[in-house]
């Protein structure tokens, strides 16, 4: 049997959603065989499919295009399946059907947003995702889950309104649907930016990754690790390629995120911070834009998928089977989980660019385009992000997890599917170190980039080597930072500490306003109306009858000694008036009328 | 209980370890003199550039990371009161 019958002629993002759907239905083994043949569908459907236009539906005035595919669709299209039948495999045993129809509903999302060829499409696909993905956060279902979930989808609700704004105003504006290149220029292309830069985490709107992602289940977070940034760096790629403003925003988020990745105690927020400092080398590769660039990118995020989701599998393992994942609670856990720790490592080595690792064949690509173009000053700054990135993600994370001081816990190894799919994880981490040729096949453009030459080599190796040598000295001395139970200061300090100014703000003024129009309206404004209507007969009878009703106030007994206007108050309210209130008004009538019909 | 592994508790193994990631160290500061470079920027060519790079990034790095601590670090739970 040929395996191109498998092909399902349906777009694999449809494949994964409405597949996801099935997955409560099933219990077992049966289960489990359903979830990983889902990924193996789609990618039969994906490489069966020929290059080109497919699945296009009549949408009012426009076409919707749920398969648009090109050499840079195509390769995104391939390692989101890859990359979720591996969480799919490093999940198995979790007995919670959210957890497994929301990330594959998730990774349907990215799917869809991938061979998205219209923008409707593509909106649609975005948010499925960010709903999808807030599930993974909540299925932790812990308190600081749940408020951390919440602000998760807080974010990217106001990411995706803004994507929605830019995609109606250009639609409007160019009256086409094409999810193609356009111009950072104009309110739309700025829209859709920041709606795009929101879910690619380029700071400031960066906080929500390293708030988030370490909330969420120990499965979820290399579910979460894949999808949502390099999707976002998808997008990136084929709107706004050559962007200068990217090349520099992509720096500073290889620099800055490094710091905080240095003081974190939380083993998977340091890998998030380090996912930040990673998706800035891909950014600014599409803001350079050459063809090596938009190679190095695409190959950088196609390797980084795999290492990034190595590390959270192994840092997620760890919490699977101690409960603990910061740095102040782990160490020496290598004498019980010695083949997680060499999965750790694997995936250290290629996050830090190693020859021989994956990283090393992609990251320099990007690094070599910024020397191209003789940018001094971003090459130099890339370059210290790579010695930061071995720095905090290479030595850092298995150090302190896997060696470092003896916490004294004796763990096991986690269950066999989690360490088969960190072993496929690492296995295809080295294979595409050394076989780089195979996937620079696969590449947007033609590619004859040689990595390994012996500039390449021994430059970077001496980068990665002398900056293991500072880190050796510093801990060895006692320099370096110690780990501590903290939290850090990033820019969610704004929304976090921001929403509650924003809270009593509101509580001082529009409660204040409330108060105020009570007072106005509820309060004075009918005290005063009472007031008048009470003295106005006691006005007008006085008025017309003088004080009379006062004049024949008996001058002794009670009463005698009150004030006149006070007499003749209560000889009104209490009907004492020589003549009735009714002729009074009778005669205002009537003298009403004359006067009506004299002047008209 | 499970076997452990336990070579890094022995000193003497450290001690080998270290020895043998110092003397890589010193290779890689001599070959540099015997590649052929292809430098973008000038600097580049000096020998041993990237080795002097790596190192001062990495102790900036951390000092600049202590001073920041000091700006940044909160409680766990700073967030926490009043939710």
């Amino acid at each position: 049997m040929h395996l191109a019958v498998l092909n399902l002629h349906i777009p694999p993002g449809l494949i994964f959603i409405l597949g996801a759907l099935l997955i409560p239905a099933f219990r077992g083994r049966v289960k489990s065989a359903y979830m990983m043949l889902l990924p193996v569908l789609a990618f039969l459907t994906l490489i069966y499919t020929p290059l080109g236009q497919h699945w296009t539906v009549d949408f009012l005035d426009y076409e919707l295009i749920l398969g648009r595919l090109d050499r840079l669709s195509r390769i995104f299209g391939i390692i989101f399946i890859l990359i979720s039948l591996l969480s799919v495999v490093f999940a198995l045993k979790v007995r919670d059907d959210v957890q497994h129809t929301a990330g594959l509903i998730y990774a349907g999302g990215a799917l869809g947003v991938t061979l998205a060829g219209d923008v409707f499409s593509l909106y649609v696909f975005w948010e499925i995702m960010a709903v999808a993905s807030a599930f993974l956060i909540l299925a932790r279902r812990t308190r600081a889950s749940r408020a951390a979930a919440f602000r998760y989808i807080m974010v990217h609700i106001f990411g995706g309104l803004c994507l929605l704004a830019g995609i109606l105003l250009y639609v409007q504006n160019t009256g086409t649907a094409a999810f193609s290149l356009m111009q950072l220029s104009g309110a739309d292309g700025i829209l859709i930016f920041i709606g795009v830069a929101v879910n690619a985490a380029i700071p400031p709107l960066h906080p929500w990754l390293p708030d988030a992602y370490p909330e969420a289940t120990v499965t979820g977070a290399v579910f979460l690790s894949a999808f949502t940034t390099k999707s976002a760096v998808y997008v990136m790629a084929r709107m706004f390629a050559g962007t200068e403003v990217l090349i520099y925003l992509g720096a500073i988020m290889t620099a800055i995120p490094i710091f905080y990745a240095v003081l974190e105690n939380d083993i998977r927020r340091v890998l998030a911070y380090s996912l930040i400092n990673q998706v800035g080398f891909m950014l600014c590769g599409i803001g350079i834009g050459t063809p090596l660039a938009i190679n190095g990118t695409v190959a950088h995020a196609f390797c980084h998928i795999l290492y990034k989701a190595l590390l959270f599998m192994s840092a997620g393992a760890v919490l699977h089977v101690t409960g603990k994942i910061r740095c102040t609670d782990l160490g020496g856990l290598y004498k019980t989980m010695p083949l997680t720790a060499l999965f750790c490592i694997v995936g250290a080595a290629s996050i830090s660019a190693f020859p021989l690792f994956s990283g090393f064949i992609s990251k320099s690509m990007i690094i070599s385009a910024a020397a191209h173009h003789k940018m001094a000053i971003v090459w130099l700054v890339l370059q210290f992000a790579s010695a930061g990135v071995f720095h905090h993600a290479g030595i850092k994370v298995p150090y302190f997890m896997f060696f470092g001081h003896d916490s004294g816990i004796r763990a096991k190894e986690p269950p066999f599917n989690m360490l088969a799919a960190m072993f496929v994880a690492a296995f295809l981490c080295i294979f595409l170190g050394i076989r780089f040729d195979l996937l620079y096949a696969l590449l947007p453009y033609a590619a004859d980039y040689a990595p390994y030459t012996g500039a390449h080599v021994v430059g970077q190796l001496q980068l990665l080597m002398f900056g293991a040598l500072a880190f050796c000295l510093l801990i060895l001395s006692g320099k370096y930072p110690a780990e501590i139970r903290a939290l850090n200061l990033d820019t969610d300090w704004f929304y976090r500490k921001g929403a509650r100014v924003i809270s009593r703000a509101a509580d001082a003024g529009l409660n204040g306003l409330n108060r105020i129009c009570e007072n106005i309206f509820a309060v004075f404004l009918p005290t005063c109306l009472k007031r008048f209507f009470d003295s106005l007969p006691v006005f007008v009878v006085s008025a017309f009858y003088g004080l009379s009703a006062a004049d024949r106030w008996p001058d002794t007994g009670r009463g005698a000694d009150l004030t006149k206007s006070r007499k003749t108050d209560i000889a009104v309210r209490a009907g004492l008036l020589p003549v009735g209130i009714g002729p009074l008004l009778a005669i205002l009538l009537i003298v009403g009328l004359c006067l009506k019909i004299y002047l008209f | 209980m499970k076997k452990e592994l336990t070579i890094f508790d022995k000193p003497r193994n450290v001690r080998i370890l270290l020895v043998c990631f110092y003397i890589s160290l010193g290779v890689l500061l001599i070959a540099d003199f015997f590649i052929h470079k292809h430098a973008a920027f000038g600097w580049e060519a000096y020998p041993d550039f990237f080795a002097a790079y790596g190192f001062i990034s990495c102790v900036l790095l951390i000092y600049i990371a202590k001073l920041l601590r000091r700006l940044i670090k909160r409680s766990e739970d700073y967030y926490r009161d009043g939710q």
